[in-house]
């Protein structure tokens, strides 16, 4: 424009290209945003679909069904292999009777079959000289071959599972005597190295006692300390500093608390290796200044005249913030709490130090049983030759993951049901 | 009321903690290896749940991280036995010593292959340990000539390294140098080849660290990719890539036959027999070292080890050969049995 004084109309032209272009750009914004968001949302289908589809089958398992004669002079003797073979004898006669055609026989169902026996007889011994119909769990490859797993049109040297015993899946599931299966064993029982009997009990069992003491150290302290700083504390260079240390504690990496751990809990104070004791009190150490941060600003968010006119009418320091700015900042303290639980439900780095990735195949009974958790039991599943691991660690995510989804709609709740309006 | 309650739930988790801390142990603490953890565990579960002792607690920390546990002293806070893919080093052993931990027994109990794999859709190739050496070294003689000068790893293309192999880029995943498969590959494989230039053995003899660095040192121009401890995930992204070359342990292979296939090395095949033999170069020994001191202090110990060393479990035909372990020739097998029944302690390494 060269005029130096433009025509009205001329403006009015440039205000409304002004005008759309100021709209357009808004559009272009939001169309970023929804960009943004399908985004996120397509990662988080893709994963739970891709951890779905490979861990729902863990949650089912092949069964195949024996009739075993409970022998009474065998099971004296002990011999609940020979029973065991016995009556894989009988249900499939062709088999040879050389060495290597046995151990392909046994092989067919799972390795702790012998021991499976062994306690059935224990819990009932009334069933000793009895034959028996039982269903006992199918060995790891016959279990891949049914769930589909394993191509049966490779030549025979090339998938784990011979001709022979193709053609015995075939017989049975003719006479109706193979299933898939509810998988109970998968929660009612430990790790084991066979695939097919290896469970997520103690895993769970062992998260839960290690959250217990983490929830039972952290909150207390950490609330206690948020308390002080926001209420009593002089505010002086020294709290400042302390100030400064929570904030940055809370973005130390967490293999450090593991260290920390291993020095002070392990090597001074002589708590046990492996037990969810000292794993608790590390994830304790972890999830402090989160718990402490968060409930700082949930009382620093409650008005202050809550506080004053508690005083005012003639009630302690104390009893102001225990019996009014408290209870008003519960929901946020609370929240704080749990998504710091959730946190610390995930971790497995400062556990690696304290001896928690270890094989555990007897539920943890107690605080100091050694015992492993969720994420170290995935971590060391994933890890396994064994090609039944595979649904197993995506079984084990999901399980995980659904915790962490109960925690988190927790916390969700807690806020509803707490949050004061005012 | 708020407060009492906080400080009863403080207490109570004090308590806890200090109450634990004096406990006698029932239980046999294992560490070490991640290589012989799959073998360790399946001996500690049928041990177990045949017995009434309680399954051994198995922690995997590699078989360094076992040894300083191991090695930190005697008492029920210290570990029992530890695993190892290599055999305990003489300043492990003085360390040992000096704690206190006097009486160390050795027990070999069998190999492990490592493999050279790939897709089964993959180019179906002979390697040498020479060609490893030319593949994946970081400095290589000028030409991949005997005599040529040390120069920075030219190989861009498996042919580049000998006109028998494939036209296609070298790209090998393997394990990181923090593994003990990758010591061990390092040390047979890589160094098995440098040795196969009369020029480069010479130098151990002038300079032995200089010697190292060349035999043992791997390329990191991008033609040989860390991929992580994890055995499985190697073989998921072979089966994604069939020019793409794996490097793992032979349980990882013997599970995964439908998917990937081992080179042969030197004209041997990697399979049970050719590793068992020892025809197979790329194979080491696997051990576990048990602290005699703690014998009888700690109940199950002698039975866990008879269970490890019983024909069941590692005989020819045992159920740890089911999960990959190569086992023992026969006459070592009888000499580390009786290492095992007598408790025999390491004089020295």
């Amino acid at each position: 424009m060269t005029s130096a004084a433009p025509t009205a109309i001329s403006s009015q032209a440039a205000a409304n290209r002004l005008l759309l272009r100021r709209q357009r750009a808004e559009r272009r914004f939001q169309l970023y945003g929804i960009l943004a968001i399908s985004a996120a949302v397509g990662f988080l289908i893709v994963f739970l679909a891709n951890i779905v589809s490979r861990g729902y089958m863990g949650f089912v398992q092949t069964e195949v069904q024996l009739t075993v004669n409970f022998d009474e002079e065998l099971i004296e003797a002990g011999s609940y292999r020979k029973i065991l073979r016995t009556s894989l004898a009988e249900r499939f006669p062709d088999a040879g009777s050389s060495r290597a055609e046995r151990r392909a026989l046994t092989g067919m169902v799972s390795a702790g079959t012998v021991f499976v026996l062994r306690e059935t007889i224990a819990a009932d011994p009334a069933i000793v000289g009895t034959v028996q119909d039982v269903w006992v769990l199918a060995s790891d490859p016959v279990d891949q071959f049914y769930k589909g797993r394993i191509d049966a049109a490779l030549p025979e040297g090339e998938r784990p599972i011979s001709d022979a015993s193709l053609a015995r899946i075939a017989a049975l599931e003719e006479a109706g005597r193979i299933a898939l299966r509810f998988n109970r064993s998968f929660f009612s029982r430990g790790d084991s190295r066979n695939p097919e009997e290896a469970g997520i009990l103690g895993a769970i069992v062992g998260s839960a006692l290690a959250l217990l003491v983490t929830l039972a150290v952290s909150f207390p302290v950490g609330v206690m300390t948020a308390v002080y700083l926001e209420a009593f504390a002089p505010r002086n260079r020294i709290t400042r500093l302390i100030e400064i240390n929570i904030n940055n504690l809370a973005a130390v990496p967490s293999i450090v608390f593991g260290l920390l751990g291993l020095a002070v809990f392990l090597n001074v104070f002589g708590l046990p290796r492996s037990a969810p004791v000292s794993g608790g009190l590390v994830l304790s150490l972890m999830t402090l200044p989160t718990i402490i941060i968060s409930s700082r600003a949930a009382i620093r968010a409650v008005p202050p005249s809550f506080a004053e006119a508690a005083i005012g009418l003639g009630a302690s320091r104390v009893q102001a913030i225990f019996h009014h700015v408290l209870p008003v900042a519960a929901p946020g303290t609370l929240t704080g709490a749990i998504i710091g639980m959730a946190q610390a439900l995930g971790e497995t780095a400062p556990l690696l130090m304290m001896g928690m990735v270890a094989f555990v195949a007897e539920v943890p009974g107690g605080f100091t049983d050694p015992s492993t958790v969720l994420p170290a039991q995935v971590y060391l599943w994933a890890d396994s030759p064994e090609r039944g691991f595979a649904e197993k660690t995506a079984a084990a995510i999901i399980v995980l993951l659904g915790f962490l989804l109960v925690m988190n709609g927790l916390a969700v709740y807690l806020r509803r049901k707490f949050e004061k309006q005012w | 009321m708020h407060n009492r309650l906080v400080a009863a739930v403080f207490v109570a988790g004090a308590v806890v903690a200090v109450a634990s801390a004096a406990q006698a142990r029932d239980q046999i603490n294992v560490v070490g290896s991640s290589t012989v953890y799959p073998f360790a565990t399946v001996v500690a579960e049928t041990f177990g749940r045949g017995s009434d002792f309680k399954i051994p607690k198995i922690e995997s920390t590699g078989s360094g991280g076992g040894m300083k546990l191991f090695c930190a002293g005697l008492g029920t806070e210290h570990p029992d036995i530890t695993n190892a893919s290599r055999r305990m080093k003489s300043s492990e052993l003085e360390k040992c010593r000096e704690n206190g931990v006097m009486d160390v027994v050795e027990i070999k109990i069998g190999y492990d292959g490592i493999v050279i794999a790939n897709a089964k859709a993959g180019a179906e190739i002979q390697l040498t340990l020479r060609h490893l050496f030319l593949a994946l070294a970081k400095q290589v003689p000028e030409g991949n000539q005997e005599g040529g000068q040390l120069v920075d790893n030219p190989n861009q293309l498996w042919s580049d390294v000998d006109p028998s192999l494939p036209n296609t880029a070298i790209e090998v995943l393997g394990p990181p140098p923090t593994s003990g498969t990758r010591d061990a590959f390092n040390e047979l494989a890589i160094e098995g080849g440098c040795k196969t230039f009369p020029g480069l053995k010479a130098i151990k003899k002038e300079d032995k660290n200089r010697y190292k660095a060349i035999c043992r040192g791997i390329r990191e121009d991008g033609a040989y990719i860390e991929a992580g401890e994890n055995d499985n995930l190697i073989v998921q992204k072979l089966a994604e890539n069939p020019n793409a070359f794996g490097v793992f342990g032979f349980s990882f292979l013997d599970q995964n036959r439908d998917t990937v296939k081992g080179a042969s090395i030197d004209g041997v095949a990697p399979e049970f027999e050719n590793i068992a033999t020892r025809a197979y170069p790329v194979s080491r020994p696997l051990y576990f070292y048990v602290k005699k001191a703690h014998v009888d202090v700690i109940p199950g110990i002698r039975e866990y080890v008879a269970a490890f060393t019983s024909d069941d479990a590692w005989g020819d035909e045992g159920y740890l050969t089911d999960r990959g372990l190569i086992p023992l020739p026969t006459d070592e097998r009888a000499q580390f049995g009786d290492n095992a029944v007598n408790l025999t302690p390491l004089e020295s390494l």
